[in-house]
């Protein structure tokens, strides 16, 4: 068998395919149409049934053939997607009559997509720009299966909008809701977050070296800076809205409590880091205390305020959106939130989510790619 | 010993006791000691016995507790301010954010040299320890030798005219030991520094130096000084000379007779 190399997802897509065929009926329509052929019902797959089973079959046999791994790659890539777009598109006007075919169908085209993924990680690219599109295409794969799988199963089995609307309905919702998200990502994070974030990082970075100055500092502000990291946020939040009123500032006084200590401890340990027999050095060079700090004491601190930066960056998206339960001005991601969900607008809701996800990951990534450039120096870095 | 020359290092009844948390600790005791300019010397001894104390010593890294000692007529704090002194460690510590070149450049940048300066002895010192084209390279792209090396370049750089040397070349293989050797004795005859070595290799300091001190631990003492009958010129296989190994047996017998009492 030299023309045969068998993957188990394929053979078992296969599997699943002939056992969807086999069970017959799609949809409950489909099911009333086969019980009944005098009369005449609507049902979805009309008349593509067969050759969408037929087309996962096809693309599991020739992926098993001995083919290029890019060539295996590609017929999986287009069976799996082909296949799982007929299915969600089939089901449109039927949601939730699917049957057990549907869903096995569903996940044949998913384990055809799981060994297109397995095919495309093996590959080992001379290029470099290649090897940079495998490194986005996989990763891209994986997080469009999340939305395909969740697509299909809230649509077939018919989940109730309140409880998960499916993406497409969040896509749409986004879509037709652009100025509104606008205003609320430029409300809470283009001025609570950014500013909260920047001044709660720099306090709490300035603080470190005051602290490491002047030793009652070290012994007095550290116990404090950890009880106001023990601060409830819920708590604080109210309070704050009463000192500096409903507007941003209030919001961006919560993101300076939540973002101030982890950076403070980061920075006190980070600043601890560098080793004795550099400090020696810096001592046989009769260096004072601040090219100290400069030249050694703070690049060797690098990756501890790097660590720091990027949990804040997550913190002060959370801070500054739960702040906004407590009281603001009628925009905002958590305003918005929160009262949608008061008026059964779930997909309003789960749009914020996913604008707020969106832009912590490009905050997150941002802040981590300045991280790689800064620390390029360090082991975890390049590596060795 | 050198007479005529003013004395670099001059130490007597120097002591020094840690202390620590199961009571105190005699690292020093009682060293007499005078270093004249242009000398190599070495101290040898197992470990634990106060040479790489006597060494930080002498660098105002540690304070002695009893006794005197002077570094250029001045007390070693007054000498390391005035910046009297290189020293190599046993790492290279050298910065991996700066490229060589750059780590080399960081005393200079502590003494506020001007660029162009600093250019000038990056390239003297760079050529002095052979590592001339790699300027540009991070440490963490060169070898453990080469890393050392840019790391005396570093100690040079100062144009300090006393080196102090801990155990510069103990993590390194022999191969790479013995070549380094090589160059560090042509570097202390074109430079004329006096250099003050701690090592626990025989041959090494019977190798580099115009004498050695021998001191043994519990407490740190010298036990014995030995001036080197050996040439300027020392060529490798001067080892294998009746001389060179008359000078060796005479050190082994000073550590042995230092470990003699050790129980």
């Amino acid at each position: 068998m030299n023309w045969l190399k068998p993957s188990w997802q394929a053979v078992l897509a296969i599997l699943l395919c002939l056992v969807a065929l086999a069970l017959g009926a799609m949809s409950k329509p489909e099911a009333a149409a086969l019980a009944d052929p005098a009369a005449s019902f609507d049902y979805p797959y009309f008349g593509i049934k067969t050759p969408m089973i037929g087309l996962a079959v096809l693309a599991g046999l020739i992926s098993m053939l001995r083919i290029s791994s890019l060539a295996e790659a590609v017929v999986l890539f287009v069976g799996a997607h082909l296949v799982a777009w007929m299915l969600i598109s089939g089901i449109a006007g039927f949601e939730g009559t699917a049957l057990a075919p549907y869903f096995l169908l569903l996940a044949a085209a998913w384990l055809l997509a799981w060994r297109c993924v397995a095919v495309l990680s093996g590959l080992r690219p001379m290029a470099k720009g290649v090897r940079m599109a495998l490194r986005l295409i996989i990763p891209a794969i994986f997080g469009a299966w999340i939305l395909i799988i969740w697509e299909a199963v809230t649509r077939g089995a018919g989940i109730p909008f309140i409880l998960l609307p499916p993406p497409s309905a969040i896509g749409a919702r986004i879509a037709s809701s652009l100025p509104v998200l606008g205003a609320d990502v430029r409300q809470t994070i283009f001025k609570a977050v950014i500013f909260g974030y920047v001044v709660g990082s720099g306090a709490g970075f300035l603080v470190a070296i005051a602290a490491d100055r002047v030793p009652f500092l070290r012994r007095g502000l550290l116990p404090i800076g950890n009880m106001v990291s023990a601060l409830p946020i819920i708590g604080v939040a109210p309070i704050m809205v009463m000192w500096f009123g409903f507007d941003w500032p209030s919001k961006a006084a919560v993101v300076i409590i939540m973002t101030f200590f982890p950076m403070l401890v980061n920075t006190v340990a980070g600043l601890a880091a560098s080793g004795h027999m550099e400090r020696d050095l810096m001592r046989t060079y009769a260096s004072g205390y601040w090219p100290t700090l400069l030249k050694l004491r703070l690049p060797a601190a690098a990756p501890f305020i790097f660590n720091a930066l990027k949990i804040n960056s997550t913190l002060a998206l959370i801070g500054a959106i739960v702040a906004e339960f407590f009281g603001t001005p009628v925009v905002g991601m958590g305003f918005r939130i929160s009262t949608e969900v008061g008026r059964m607008n779930i997909d309003m809701v789960w749009a914020e989510i996913a604008v707020a996800a969106l832009a912590g990951s490009v905050f997150y990534g941002v802040v981590a790619l300045i991280e790689r450039a800064v620390t390029f120096w360090h082991p975890s870095v390049r590596g060795g | 010993m050198t007479g005529t020359s003013p004395a670099v290092v001059s130490a007597s009844k120097l002591g020094l006791t840690f202390q620590t948390n199961d009571g105190p600790v005699q690292a020093l005791s009682n060293v007499d000691l005078t270093i004249g300019k242009g000398e190599f010397v070495s101290f040898i001894g197992p470990s634990g016995c106060g040479k790489t104390t006597l060494l930080r010593v002498i660098a105002d890294l540690e304070k002695p507790t009893s006794g005197t000692i002077s570094v250029n007529g001045m007390t070693p704090e007054q000498a390391r301010e005035k910046r009297a002194y290189g020293y190599v460690f046993q790492a290279a510590a050298l910065f991996p954010w700066r490229t060589i070149e750059r780590n080399v450049a960081l005393p200079l940048e502590i003494i506020g040299l001007s660029r162009a300066e600093q250019a000038e002895r990056i390239k003297r010192t760079m050529e002095l320890v052979n590592l001339s084209g790699f300027e540009k390279k991070y440490p963490w792209q060169l070898s453990g030798g080469m890393q050392q090396r840019a790391s005396i370049a570093r100690a040079l750089a100062f144009d300090a005219d006393l080196l102090l040397m801990d155990e510069p070349f103990g993590a390194l293989d022999e191969i790479v030991r013995d070549h380094l050797n090589e160059q560090l004795l042509e570097l202390w005859a074109r430079t004329n520094k006096t250099i003050c070595f701690v090592t626990h290799s025989i041959p090494e300091a019977v190798y580099l130096s115009t004498r050695i001190i021998v001191m043994s631990p519990r407490p740190g003492r010298v036990t014995d000084i030995i001036e080197s009958t050996l040439p300027k010129e020392r060529p490798l296989d001067i080892r294998e000379t009746p001389e060179f190994l008359a000078i060796a047996a005479r050190v082994r017998d000073g550590l042995r007779a230092g470990h003699s009492y050790d129980d």
